[in-house]
């Protein structure tokens, strides 16, 4: 009698629930007011295949890819696609088991085991490795009375792994001529989940700053204090005077974090889109035809004037062949506007627009996915 | 099934027969004393959580929108949208694994306490409840992941983690309603073996109504457990910022899982959107337990 | 229903209710009914019911699914542990190194995870415990009645908000209120190792400290529903005889209703400290990483086994390396296990002494 009633429960509950399913709406038109008004659709874009897409991996190419939705949603009415920023390990990982459409990654797949499975899960054909989203790390820190802050990669390498232990160090000093540098200890902030920007970072001190602590996903400094995520270090810096870290340059922005300028060797320079975009500009493609894997060396040891070489380049992970008809035609819908119309609104959220040049490869490289 | 001590209370009070002791009334002075101050030192923090949360997610949950519409094709830093989605995916998969884990968590219990005696299966049973409530839940989570997708090849879905939910609740209620079926008084049960009721009914009729206010207290509490829990879902369905509102297949988003979400979102529609999420879990929560408390009035023995 | 249990109830409700002649006497302190039936039932009854058969074939079938279920998980872990034990470049249970980038060479060791779950879960459990005895002795027995009620209500109310609600009011509410306290403690009381400047900064509040507070008010409402539960059915008779020999309100408490729900709250206790133990999200959110290792101060960062692996999980692309993780896991399951027998034990010896 218990156990029936209690069914009974349930059951209302559960009509409860189908009955709140008659009033949900996935339309949010309104709110999103038509921001997406298509500047200059240069490319026609072929609506069409299956309507729900996913994706997976990279949480710091997230809100890129929110705003490729919206621009894929305003191209091609009655599409959506789910990304879900759970890591670019589980992102490659979910790709090559065929879970998701397409992966997002901090890194290039692996030649070897990587590359096998991801052939494997298209047919036998390659995996392409498209770098779409370029983000920005922004060296961010909190001093008092210090508004302005010169850093290149040797000090900043110095810096995490404790070897420059105050904000007065001369290391600092001359980098900085003018500047009223506190007797302060810096705190360096890292970040304590394994993160693909951690191992950007690492990787951008080893070419350019020589930095001997070894990358990867684990910050190897061994100095400082790890918090969980960007919102984690963005938050612990902006609450301690004296404190540095690394971290996605949208998080520094909202979190009002001071932005270090970056001398390459040609000047001190502003982390601006611009800036950025030089960058990306000069980098050299080391993948073959349409696999466009980034020489990230070229970007990290970039001396040109006026570019900001402290770059997170993630890449789409995608079938070059192999896809059933459906899926490719709405992977091919979705990449092309993500590479054109979905570029308008990066900047604002913290990421660098494609220069045009590049731009130009990444279509052709999704015109050829069959 | 509260004892009745308002009265023995009033009676203790004045000594009729004898004058207390100064060291007894002190002993009694101070552990009056105690158990209000440890009283009034929880309420602190937890008064405090839940005002943070109500203060900070109040106003997101008054917008019509929040009940109705998804987040779908919002950016992060647009107003708007609502937490649909993620409601239907947490009562969904909640109550999918309360009615798998419900049954087995009870028959469990039963077992032990009815018929396992001191057998050995009843031992072991006993000890791998124990190393169950120990399983943190990113291991169940694992676990499931491996045996479900990696073995059986089937997709990420919000049955996955149903079932990895599963394997948390299922402990707790096990416990729980151990504990409350082994006070039943015997001498219910045995009025009843008196009155020739076979034992199945006996338990199904009277142990079981007898301790059922405690057994709903544990299966929401194991359920508010699950409902909250953040590992399973990160794990083991993708987020899906539209509705979805198939089980087996497919992204759906939880309240949990929305929440993991938009923290990483810096912008104040991220902020709001987490603290929304947390109290609508919370008023969710509540409802389940209000409705608990209901049937369990309704169900309970009646006493006098 | 000539159950063989029939006959032997009786024995002991004899048994219980002479003790209810007894009850009143301070030193009464025995639950009135053993929480394990105590012979086997296992012999053959005579004539068995279809119903009693299916009923107690599902309940046994519950069990046995119970036994399977966890081998299974147990056998998995172990499995897929086992490999990255054996590639382990340090020893596991006393390196506190934790390197697990090259899977190629691997080097883990659990030592700073032990202690510092240890500890959280510790700290958690002593400020938790006292309290929530005190918030269910207020409930049942204190509080005015029309009080009680819209008290355990909002205590219920806190094991509804979720883990990562816990997380973020630590660091962003908490954490910030703590740190004039953490550092009068560290001023005046750091001579002593528990209070010793830690190796991370005070000022964000990612320290044992905070977390074991937190962990602590997040175990409060699991103990205190489970023991109020317990304590709410002492029986009337006990606490009517107790008062009727006198006793005062502190006496009734310690002769009748804790001595009856002594089980209950250790049980319960055990419970809170599982979760404590376990706990994820919150501990991941609020306790900061240090690379120095943890030094027995409540104001150090570190990891506890469950946050390290929360923190890593997304990025288990490599079985060797997702392998070091679940042997860590592993290791928690073995540290819950021990905990949980200990107080298994220390319930059983005290029914032996009655």
């Amino acid at each position: 009698m218990k156990i029936q009633r209690h069914g009974a429960v349930l059951g209302l509950v559960a009509a409860g629930a189908l009955l709140l399913s008659a009033c949900g709406s996935d339309n949010n038109t309104g709110a999103a007011g038509g921001n997406t008004t298509s500047n200059a659709a240069s490319v026609p874009v072929e609506c069409g295949g299956k309507t729900k897409l996913n994706a997976e991996g990279s949480s710091a190419q997230k809100n890129a890819v929110d705003a490729f939705v919206q621009a894929y949603q305003a191209a091609c009415p009655g599409v959506d696609l789910a990304y879900n920023p759970s890591g670019s390990g589980a992102g490659v990982k979910n790709f090559n088991a065929g879970q998701v459409d397409f992966g997002g990654s901090d890194s290039a797949l692996k030649e070897g085991a990587e590359t096998e499975a991801a052939a494997k899960r298209c047919q036998t054909n390659p995996a392409w490795n498209l770098p779409l989203v370029f983000g920005p790390v922004a060296i961010g820190y909190k001093v008092t009375g210090v508004d302005s802050l010169v850093l290149d990669a040797k000090t900043t390498a110095a810096i995490f792994s404790g070897a420059v232990k105050k904000w007065n160090d001369p290391a600092i000093k001359a980098l900085n001529g003018s500047a009223n540098l506190p007797d302060k200890d810096i705190a360096v902030i890292y970040r304590s989940d394994e993160s693909g920007t951690t191992d950007n970072f690492q990787k951008y001190l080893k070419v350019a700053g020589g930095w001997t602590k070894g990358d990867g996903k684990q910050f190897k400094g061994g100095i400082g204090e790890g918090k969980e995520k960007s919102a984690g270090v963005a938050q612990a810096v902006g609450s301690i005077d004296g404190a540095i870290t690394y971290v996605e340059w949208s998080f520094a922005q909202d979190n009002k974090l001071s932005i270090a300028k970056i001398d390459s060797g040609a000047g001190a320079v502003e982390l601006t889109a611009e800036s950025a975009g030089k960058a990306i500009d000069g980098a050299k493609i080391k993948g073959e035809g349409n696999n466009l894997i980034l020489d990230l060396d070229s970007i990290y040891g970039s001396k040109a004037a006026g570019a900001y070489p402290l770059l997170l380049a993630t890449y789409e992970i995608v079938c070059s062949k192999g896809y059933d008809a459906d899926t490719a035609k709405a992977v091919k819908a979705f990449l092309t506007v993500a590479a054109t119309t979905g570029q308008a609104q990066l900047a604002e959220a913290g990421y660098v627009p494609l220069p045009k040049a590049f731009q130009d490869k990444l279509l052709t490289a999704v015109k050829a996915i069959a | 099934m509260s004892t009745n001590l308002a009265d023995p209370t009033r009676l203790a009070t004045p000594p009729t027969f004898q004058s207390v002791s100064l060291s007894r009334r002190i002993k009694n002075g101070l552990a009056t004393g105690l158990v209000w101050g440890a009283f009034l030192i929880a309420i602190i923090p937890l008064v405090w959580v839940l005002y943070t949360v109500l203060q900070r997610g109040f106003p997101v949950i008054l917008d019509g929108d929040w009940w109705q519409k998804s987040m779908s094709g919002l950016l992060a830093r647009q107003q708007g949208g609502g937490a649909y989605h993620a409601i239907y995916g947490t009562l969904v998969q909640g109550l999918v694994c309360a009615v798998i884990s419900v049954p087995i968590g009870i028959m469990v219990a039963i077992y032990l306490v009815e018929y396992g005696g001191r057998s050995r299966l009843a031992k072991s049973t006993t000890f791998m409840v124990d190393i169950l409530t120990g399983v943190p839940s990113i291991v169940a989570a694992l676990f499931v992941y491996t045996v479900w997708i990696t073995y059986f090849g089937l997709g990420r879905s919000a049955l996955a983690v149903s079932l990895a939910l599963v394997l948390l609740m299922v402990p707790v209620i096990v416990r729980t309603t151990e504990e409350m079926l082994k006070i039943v008084p015997d001498e219910l049960r045995e009025a009843s073996y008196a009155l020739g009721i076979p034992k199945w009914k006996t338990i199904v009729k009277i142990v079981i109504p007898t301790a059922l206010s405690g057994i709903l207290t544990g299966i929401m509490l194991a359920l508010a457990r699950v409902m909250g829990e953040t590992a399973p879902v990160l794990v083991l369905a993708a987020y899906a910022p539209f509705i979805n509102y198939n089980l087996f297949d497919g992204p759906m988003a939880s309240l949990p899982l929305m929440m993991v979400n938009e923290r990483n979102n810096p912008t104040q529609a991220g902020f709001e959107r987490i603290w929304g999420a947390a109290i609508t879990l919370v008023v969710l929560i509540t409802l389940f337990n209000l409705l608990a408390t209901v049937i369990s009035r309704a169900l309970a023995p009646k006493t006098k | 229903m000539n159950d063989p249990v029939v006959a032997k109830r009786p024995a002991r409700s004899g048994a219980s209710g002479a003790e209810r002649g007894v009850a009143a006497a301070p030193t009464a302190s025995e639950a009135p009914i053993p929480p394990t039936p105590e012979a086997p039932e296992t012999a053959k009854a005579p004539h068995v019911r279809p119903g009693d058969r299916i009923f107690r074939g599902l309940a046994t079938g519950s069990g046995v699914f119970i036994v399977v279920l966890i081998g299974a998980i147990g056998l998995f872990l172990i499995l897929q542990a086992i490999p990255s034990l054996g590639l382990d470049n340090v020893n596991f249970l006393t390196s506190r190194e934790w390197n697990t980038t090259d899977p190629a060479n691997l080097r883990f060791g659990i030592l700073d995870l032990t202690l510092v779950t240890v500890v959280v879960a510790l700290v958690a459990l002593l400020i938790a415990m006292p309290i929530a005895l005190g918030i269910a002795l207020f409930l049942t027995q204190y509080a005015p009645r029309n009080l009680a009620r819209p008290f355990a209500y909002v205590i219920d109310l806190l094991a509804a908000v979720p883990s990562i609600v816990f997380g973020l009011w630590g660091l962003f509410v908490l954490g910030p209120v703590l740190y004039p306290f953490s550092e009068w403690l560290i001023e005046n009381l750091g001579w002593f190792p528990l209070f010793a400047k830690g190796n991370v900064n005070v000022q964000l509040g990612g320290t044992v400290f905070t977390a074991g507070i937190v962990v602590a008010v997040m175990i409060l409402p699991i103990i205190t529903a489970v023991s109020r539960e317990v304590f709410e059915r002492t029986p009337t008779m006990h606490v009517e005889g107790a008062i009727a020999l006198g006793a005062t309100k502190w006496e009734v408490v310690r002769t009748t209703v804790l001595p009856f729900g002594k089980a209950g709250y250790v049980s319960a206790s055990m419970l809170g400290l599982g979760r404590a133990l376990g706990e994820t999200i919150a501990v991941a959110i609020i306790l900061s990483t240090a690379t120095a290792s943890f030094g027995w101060s409540l104001f150090d960062g570190g990891s506890t086994f469950a946050s390290k692996i929360a923190l890593a999980a997304p990025e288990f692309n490599d079985p060797r390396s997702a392998g070091a993780y679940i042997a860590a896991g592993l290791v928690l399951f073995v540290l819950t296990f021990v905990v949980n027998a200990i107080a298994r034990s220390i319930v059983a010896g005290h029914k032996e002494y009655e």
